[in-house]
């Protein structure tokens, strides 16, 4: 007996009820997977937005733009290949701690912005 | 040269159009969640989704001069009333069928709006302008998977060639002239389906032979025509019955 489905597509496949499936996938029997980065406006930083799966470069932009540049504002897409990226061990978390008091060197610590904006407001174009 | 002329041929030529747009991404749809990967399921149902948004907008260009709605002209229609080419009512088959037809389909598409933004008519110009840059990805899509298919392995070559052979007397199909083509040649609708069979035949040739594939003698294929007069495949009744079976229910129902 094959399945009926409210889907015409699956009942037309004419599949066996009592099938099992195909094949027992193991790891590695995918593509590779690339990972992504949008742009959303020309001159603006490529920001990671996902990975996909694909068997080679081209492939990977092409099959990208409809993944992630479809529904946000896109102007170019970056694929890079997941092995092409180094990183640190999860374990070596800890080299990032701050021992010491260095807030100094945070971003956080420049009150610049205030002026920044306070010199935007007063020369505001008309 | 009068307007009626000018109406006559923008309505034949907008209905081959959407025709062929609609019934294609239907068929092009019946992939979704059943695509050979997540990645290329999501890429080509997008694709289907944009060809159901040209036949929109041209059954609605026909629509201001008939008095009727989009819906109403894609839904109510006999099968003896729709014009698209034989091509686009095949079942989608294997993926490598699929994909040829994609290739073949989009590229001709691509250069019939690209000749379309010439149109004497502002209202279909604007329209081909619009949609270009997506068939421009479209066709992206397609050539790298034909090119990609055809140079992978002998199994792949060998499937994209009897796609191919199938295919090409069938996409010859297309450029069968509509019942009103003189006319859509004299108002400056359109340059016609010749000039548009010509350029297509120049942009795949190439295409083809770089994806290691022999395209088959044109002189000796016979054209699979029929679709532009009303005469279909016994694939289209069967199609039209399952895309209207919603809208039968409630045509008047609110969405």
């Amino acid at each position: 007996m094959s399945i009926k489905s409210i889907d015409p597509r699956i009942t037309r496949a004419n599949i066996d009820v009592n099938s099992s499936p195909e094949e027992v996938l193991k790891p590695m029997s995918h593509w590779q997977t690339y990972e992504c980065f949008h742009q959303g406006k020309r001159g603006e930083h490529h920001v990671h937005v996902g990975s996909l799966h694909a068997p080679n470069d081209e492939m990977a932009v092409i099959l990208a733009k409809e993944q992630f540049g479809r529904r946000a504002r896109c102007v170019n897409i970056w694929v890079v290949k997941t092995s092409s990226i180094f990183t640190f061990d999860i374990d070596d978390e800890d080299i990032f701690k701050n021992n010491q008091e260095k807030s100094y060197r945070e971003a956080s610590g420049y009150k610049v912005m205030e002026k920044i904006n306070k010199y935007k407001k007063e020369h505001k174009p008309a | 040269m009068s307007t009626s002329d000018k109406e006559i041929a923008l309505k034949d030529l907008c209905f081959r159009m959407a025709d062929d747009d609609l019934i294609l991404g239907h068929r092009n749809s019946e992939w979704t969640g059943l695509g050979p990967i997540l990645e290329e399921d999501i890429a080509f149902s997008s694709m289907a989704q944009d060809k159901l948004g040209y036949a929109q907008a041209f059954y609605s260009l026909i629509g201001k001069y008939k008095n009727s709605t989009a819906d109403a002209l894609a839904f109510t229609r006999g099968e003896k009333y729709f014009t698209c080419c034989r091509f686009v009512e095949y079942p989608i088959g294997e993926y490598d069928f699929s994909l040829m037809r994609h290739f073949l389909f989009d590229n001709a598409e691509a250069i019939r709006f690209d000749l379309l933004t010439y149109s004497s008519d502002t209202d279909l110009a604007n329209l081909a302008k619009k949609f270009r840059s997506e068939l421009k990805y479209h066709t992206m899509h397609a050539n790298l998977w034909i090119e990609q298919m055809g140079n992978s392995n002998e199994e792949t070559n060998l499937r994209m060639q009897s796609s191919l052979n199938t295919c090409m007397p069938q996409a010859l199909g297309i450029f069968e002239n509509g019942c009103n083509e003189n006319k859509v040649l004299s108002t400056g609708i359109f340059k016609g389906e010749k000039f548009l069979r010509d350029a297509w035949l120049n942009m795949i040739t190439p295409l083809i032979e770089k994806s290691g594939l022999k395209i088959p003698d044109i002189e000796t294929q016979t054209p699979e025509f029929g679709g532009r007069m009303g005469y279909h495949t016994e694939y289209l009744q069967p199609l039209l019955d399952e895309m209207n079976e919603v809208f039968s229910i409630d045509p008047n129902a609110e969405w």
